[in-house]
């Protein structure tokens, strides 16, 4: 078997992973900007090196994710819901429901007993599901994504938080700021009324056990607790290098295609 | 936070005005309508059913003092009015449920209804009232009494915030996003593919990196909220005697490419149309006290 590279190019990051023999021999990531040619072209090569391969090795290239229809140096696109559930497959047979929220975009995909996808369910037209919710919240809280992650846990008052966009919600927080409510406190009300969000989509496929998650926001471990309780649900699995997630998904799709071809 | 350096340039001007023509001193009754919405107040004082003077200020964080800051503002216009001398005061708004002068309170779609059959004119069937923070669609009869309406008021998309946002991001006057809409080279562009302002914003930096005059950006973001409105009033109807309240009946930006999609103009005013919900609620308080129904609480 050869060696598959699998290319997301997603909103904010374009991350490429190589395999083979359903193991991962290396990762990169480009920043998408506003050329995602150039981006897959740097992950591609980041990976690369990680890898200590080079370029005339790889033999399939997948493309997956919001750009995939740009991305001229894949051989192959791959539907979201497939890349998810190679995802799945990857690194938990069994998984039932899938979740993806990245920067931008928030998915979701039920799995078959045998992990076919289907179901599928996204949101691309509202930030209020989307990683960029954090970033736009912690950036007015002045703290780190990471401790965001970390501040959740320290909240001990349950506020509410009336806005469900999140340009009203930076208004809403500034105002609680300048109540001077805790920032864990504000950390929790923004991540549950998220988990809200996410979990309101997901229910319109509907929630099997397990759940797993990928995309760069199942890094926050405060938000995908909250996504938990939402979700009414015990565990969420989730992968290393989550943000890999749908580009093994692809590579691996990559491969079966090579197999069957 | 934002800096410094945008707070004064998205914000619009605040204003006060008192109408010469009239003397508080004959009025039968003086009664006060104050609305207090998500980020201006204004507060509408009458002398038996014409309106004397008013206030439109920004608002605080605090939705008591923003009540009391447009009534100070109001009556510095009135000039030699003292506050005691208001018969009833009716709040509305947003923030109505916090305004300390007010004797009772009315919901903002009532009272938008009844200012724009003051401000518009009493043929206006269909007020349109683009806010700050929500968009409503108001059907109304020959009365100025609310027939139907629907609202908005979970997104930011079409809003008056969305516009605010836009305006920071460019770092134009939102007074002049609506006339610099218009001076676009060549062809007229497509919307923006997002409704989103976090996404719209996301794909306005995208587009001026690309090259695109800021003229043509705000192009295409007027026609997007335009769009994002008009889909708002098509679920109402529209009647061909239109109105519209709020800080966006300022923007002409949108409301041309939006009286454009209905096919009728929509109704002038000489007046600040921002003041519609307060002068409206303090219509409805002079009609109380010529019915012997103000009773405070």
């Amino acid at each position: 078997m050869g060696i598959f590279a699998g290319i997301d190019c997603g909103v904010k990051h374009t991350k490429t992973v190589l395999m083979k023999d359903k193991k991962i021999l290396g990762k990169g990531t480009g920043l998408t900007g506003f050329d995602l040619k150039k981006a897959a072209e740097k992950s591609l090569e980041a990976a690369l090196n990680a890898a200590g391969i080079r370029r005339e090795e790889v033999g399939r290239i997948a493309g997956t994710g919001s750009g995939a229809h740009l991305l001229t140096i894949a051989n192959l696109r791959v539907d979201p819901r497939d890349a998810m559930a190679g995802a799945a497959r990857h690194a938990f047979p069994g998984v039932r429901t899938v979740i993806d929220v990245g920067a931008e975009e928030g998915r979701a995909a039920r799995l078959d007993e045998h992990g076919n996808p289907v179901d599928f369910v996204v949101n691309e037209r509202c930030a209020a599901g989307a990683g960029i919710f954090i970033e736009t919240i912690a950036r007015i809280l002045d703290v780190s994504m990471e401790e965001t992650g970390r501040l959740f846990f320290e909240s001990e008052k349950k506020i509410p938080l009336n806005a469900q966009c999140v340009v009203f919600a930076e208004s809403e927080v500034v105002g609680l700021i300048h109540a001077d409510t805790p920032r864990s406190d504000i950390i929790r009300a923004v991540f549950e009324a998220m988990a809200g969000r996410i979990a309101s989509m997901i229910r319109r496929i509907g929630v099997l056990p397990e759940v797993m998650m990928i995309g760069e926001v199942a890094y926050n471990p405060g938000l995908v607790h909250a996504l938990k309780h939402e979700l009414k649900t015990e565990t969420i699995r989730i992968p290393d290098a989550p943000e890999f997630g749908a580009a093994v998904g692809a590579a691996l799709f990559a491969a079966q295609k090579g197999a069957s071809a | 936070m934002q800096g410094q350096r945008s707070k004064t340039v998205w914000q619009w001007p605040e204003s006060n005005w008192r109408n010469p023509e009239i003397d508080w001193k004959n009025a039968e009754f003086v009664t006060v309508g104050i609305d207090v919405g998500s980020v201006s107040a204004q507060a509408v004082i009458v002398a038996d059913g014409e309106i004397l003077a008013y206030g439109n200020v920004r608002c605080g964080w605090d939705g008591a003092e923003s009540a009391l800051k447009a009534c100070r503002s109001a009556l510095q216009a009135a000039g030699d009015l003292p506050g005691e001398r208001f018969d009833f005061c009716i709040g509305t708004g947003y923030g109505r449920v916090n305004i300390p002068l007010a004797h009772r309170t009315l919901t903002e779609i009532a009272c938008h209804a009844r200012g724009a059959h003051y401000l518009h004119g009493p043929d206006v069937r269909t007020v349109l009232d683009v806010g700050g923070q929500d968009i409503k669609a108001i059907r109304c009869d020959e009365k100025g009494k609310v027939v139907t309406f629907l609202m908005n008021d979970k997104c930011a998309a079409g809003t008056g915030r969305g516009m605010e946002v836009f305006a920071d991001l460019l770092g134009i006057p939102v007074t002049e996003v609506g006339d610099r809409s218009f001076r676009f080279e060549g062809n007229a562009p497509a919307a923006l593919s997002n409704d989103c302002v976090v996404y719209a914003r996301s794909e306005a930096m995208g587009l001026i990196r690309q090259g695109w005059r800021v003229e043509r950006v705000l192009a295409a973001y007027c026609t997007g909220m335009a769009q994002r409105i008009y889909a708002l009033l098509e679920r109402t109807g529209v009647t061909s005697q239109w109105a519209v309240t709020g800080g966006m009946a300022k923007n002409r930006g949108v409301i041309n490419r939006l009286a454009a999609m209905i096919g009728v103009e929509d109704m002038k005013t000489p007046w600040d149309p921002q003041i519609a919900g307060a002068a409206g609620a303090a219509l409805f308080a002079h009609t109380l006290c010529r019915k012997g129904k103000a009773k405070r609480r």
